[in-house]
């Protein structure tokens, strides 16, 4: 890939609505960003390789769990800070951003509220380092868009459980230490269960030949009669809402990180656009592609507006679930039509390596189905607003 | 070892220049500040020194409230202690003045600053501050060794190098070479959370006389559009520059 020459748009002055701190925050994760992910992200992608090595780097600049509270190893930062790194990371690659917010949300944040203290201890620090990587396991090979539906169990044995099941589309399963599984004990709840790897029965085969998020390890959790201890349990919350509430978490991430590619595709195209020479003069002079420009940066704008609004909900403890989906709805939207349209702006170019436009786009087509689908998000907007349930 | 970084907090160097009220003023709207290179790469050094003989490291700066972020940006890095001396640097000798009131009242083995600020590229501050203090002065550093009270330094002169040796305590003006742009640190969460609690003292000048007065700036001018001539085309290069440009 060229030389980054990212520079972040904020047409609204937005900057004036974060605290120093903030901006101390997001600058530190941009740095972070243009040393040690864009110029190696290109190949890792084509290679469909995660670069581990950028792991330790990720949990110093606070890509573990930064709201988590200082005793468990976080940083103990508010939700708006936690959206500005996704947003930072994401602008580097959606994989990237991924692997920070799975082990952010959906494995740090249900330990930290659904585990006991002794799981809280003897996970968190790792995890927030990255000595520990994690990965959540919700969806199965039947269900997708409808998780209360799942087949994967446990089995009271007394003094243990044994986990029975499989997992797919799991994020960091291929070489995490420790998978938040979700599994229905003998009378249908859904339980948090803790299963490490080594496990006897717990193997987790990657998915290969993916053409989205490529620098991200992406696999299956197979539970063939794993023996659970009970203290891997997550004692403090039971039912279908504990995952959701850490898909709240993540998707709320996502909303922020996705704003990241957006701007990236937005500040490449609007760069290439004013260099490009057609019929004598720079194609940014034509209106067709500043309407693309300028329909781009307000997208990106309102979308800035809405997440922020979002941080300062969430700071407070206000933000639904219904906030929170309309918002990642939304902005995952946004990002991929930017995408796609800065693409039509670089041309023929937009299509190679050297320029980052066409691997957001292909990041993004995930990005758009993951953590609850694009069609799904908008009923739950649905039932917000009418009372009435459209899901089944 | 007890070292001072003088930090400059500086214009972003992608950013655009503009001024106002009659190019007196430099327009500072939008203009994102940051730590000015030239000292971020004395301030590395010192980190460097820090972590492997111990001692304390503090940065000071002269300027208004608008440049502690870029001072707490340095705490985060890992300076121990900020002072911000609460005047506009406007003016490069009172500004050297009121940075070696402060060396006066506090001691320092070794005082480090930029051998220039990359904006208005004034270049004459640590050696003001020098002869204020009557201390030895060595600009343009581009590799230093401490041994006890002895300083190897070897600073860049045109077309070679040139090696030092002086005793502590000492000023030295730093530049790319002392650390390499790799080795520039970027704050981590760790960093950020414990500059929180460090202290960045504010404290009033010894004066507030300049001694220069700008009276106006000019942009250069802008470049203009370049024309590619095939290396065959002798004669269409010979004419645009006879014509055109009209510089033969």
């Amino acid at each position: 890939m060229s030389q980054d020459l990212y520079q972040a748009p904020d047409y609204f002055l937005m900057d004036e609505l974060l605290t120093e701190e903030h901006k101390l925050i997001r600058d530190a994760a941009r740095e972070w960003v243009k040393r040690e992910v864009s110029p190696i992200i290109e190949e890792a992608c084509q290679k469909a390789e995660f670069p581990k090595q950028i792991i330790k780097g990720l949990g110093e600049i606070g890509g573990f769990g930064p709201y988590i509270p200082v005793e468990y190893g976080g940083a103990g930062l508010d939700q708006i800070s936690y959206g500005l790194i996704m947003q930072e990371l994401e602008r580097g690659d959606s994989g990237i951003r991924s692997t920070s917010s799975v082990q952010s949300s959906l494995v740090m944040y249900p330990i930290w509220k659904y585990g006991s203290e002794e799981q809280k201890m003897k996970f968190l620090p790792k995890l927030a380092t990255g000595e520990f990587i994690g990965c959540f396991g919700l969806t199965e090979p039947d269900h997708g868009s409808n998780p209360g539906g799942m087949v994967t169990n446990i089995k009271d044995m007394g003094d243990h459980y044994i986990l029975n099941g499989a997992k797919m589309w799991i994020s960091n399963s291929p070489f995490a230490d420790v998978a938040v599984v979700w599994a229905k004990n003998e009378e249908g709840r859904i339980k948090g269960v803790l299963v490490e790897r080594g496990m006897e029965g717990f193997s987790t085969p990657e998915t290969h030949n993916k053409w989205s998020l490529r620098a991200s390890a992406t696999g299956e959790l197979v539970f063939n009669n794993v023996k659970i201890p009970k203290d891997n349990i997550l004692p403090n919350k039971d039912g279908l809402g504990a995952p959701l509430g850490c898909l709240d978490s993540a998707r709320y991430g996502i909303a922020w990180g996705t704003i990241g590619t957006a701007m990236d595709c937005y500040d490449t195209a609007l760069r290439y656009a004013k260099q490009r020479i057609q019929f004598g003069k720079p194609i940014a002079s034509f209106q067709l592609q500043q309407k693309k420009l300028a329909e781009m940066i307000t997208e990106i704008t309102k979308a800035q507006l809405l997440t922020w609004r979002l941080g300062v909900l969430k700071n407070s403890g206000r933000a639904t679930t219904a906030q929170i989906s309309m918002c990642k709805r939304n902005n995952v939207d946004m990002a991929l039509n930017i995408a796609r349209q800065s693409r039509q702006i670089l041309g023929a170019m937009g299509i190679t390596g050297e320029y980052s436009i066409m691997r957001h786009m292909m990041n993004l087509e995930s990005v758009i189905t993951y953590e609850g689908t694009h069609d799904i998000h908008l009923l739950i907007t649905g039932m917000d607003i009418t009372g009435e349930n459209a899901f089944k | 070892m007890n070292i001072l970084v003088c930090i400059s907090s500086v214009p972003d160097t992608t950013s655009k220049i503009n001024f106002t009220d009659n190019n007196t003023k430099f327009d500072s709207n939008g203009i994102q500040f940051v730590i000015n290179p030239y000292d971020e790469f004395g301030l590395t050094k010192a980190m460097m020194i820090k972590e492997s003989t111990g001692g304390k490291v503090t940065i000071i700066t002269v300027g208004n409230a608008t440049v502690e972020p870029v001072m707490r940006k340095t705490l985060a890095i890992g300076a121990d202690y900020a002072v911000r001396v609460n005047m506009s640097a406007i003016d490069s000798f009172s500004t050297a003045t009121e940075i070696a009131n402060y060396i006066q009242e506090n001691n320092f083995d070794l005082i480090i600053a930029g051998r220039e600020s990359s904006d208005y590229n004034g270049g004459v501050v640590p050696g003001m501050i020098a002869e204020i203090l009557g201390l030895p002065f060595v600009n343009a550093c581009i590799d230093m060794e401490i041994d006890g009270d002895d300083v190897k330094l070897i600073r860049e002169i045109d077309g070679g190098k040139e090696m030092i040796s002086v005793n502590l305590p000492i000023i030295i003006g730093s530049q790319k070479g002392l650390v390499e742009e790799s080795e520039l640190r970027i704050p981590n969460m760790r960093g950020i959370m414990q500059s929180r609690s460090k202290p960045l003292t504010v404290i009033e000048p010894i004066s507030t006389m300049l001694h220069t007065n700008t009276i106006s700036f000019d942009k250069p001018e802008e470049k203009g559009i370049c024309k590619l001539v095939d290396a065959d085309n002798v004669s269409e290069l010979v004419n645009l520059l006879q014509n055109e440009a009209k510089v033969i």
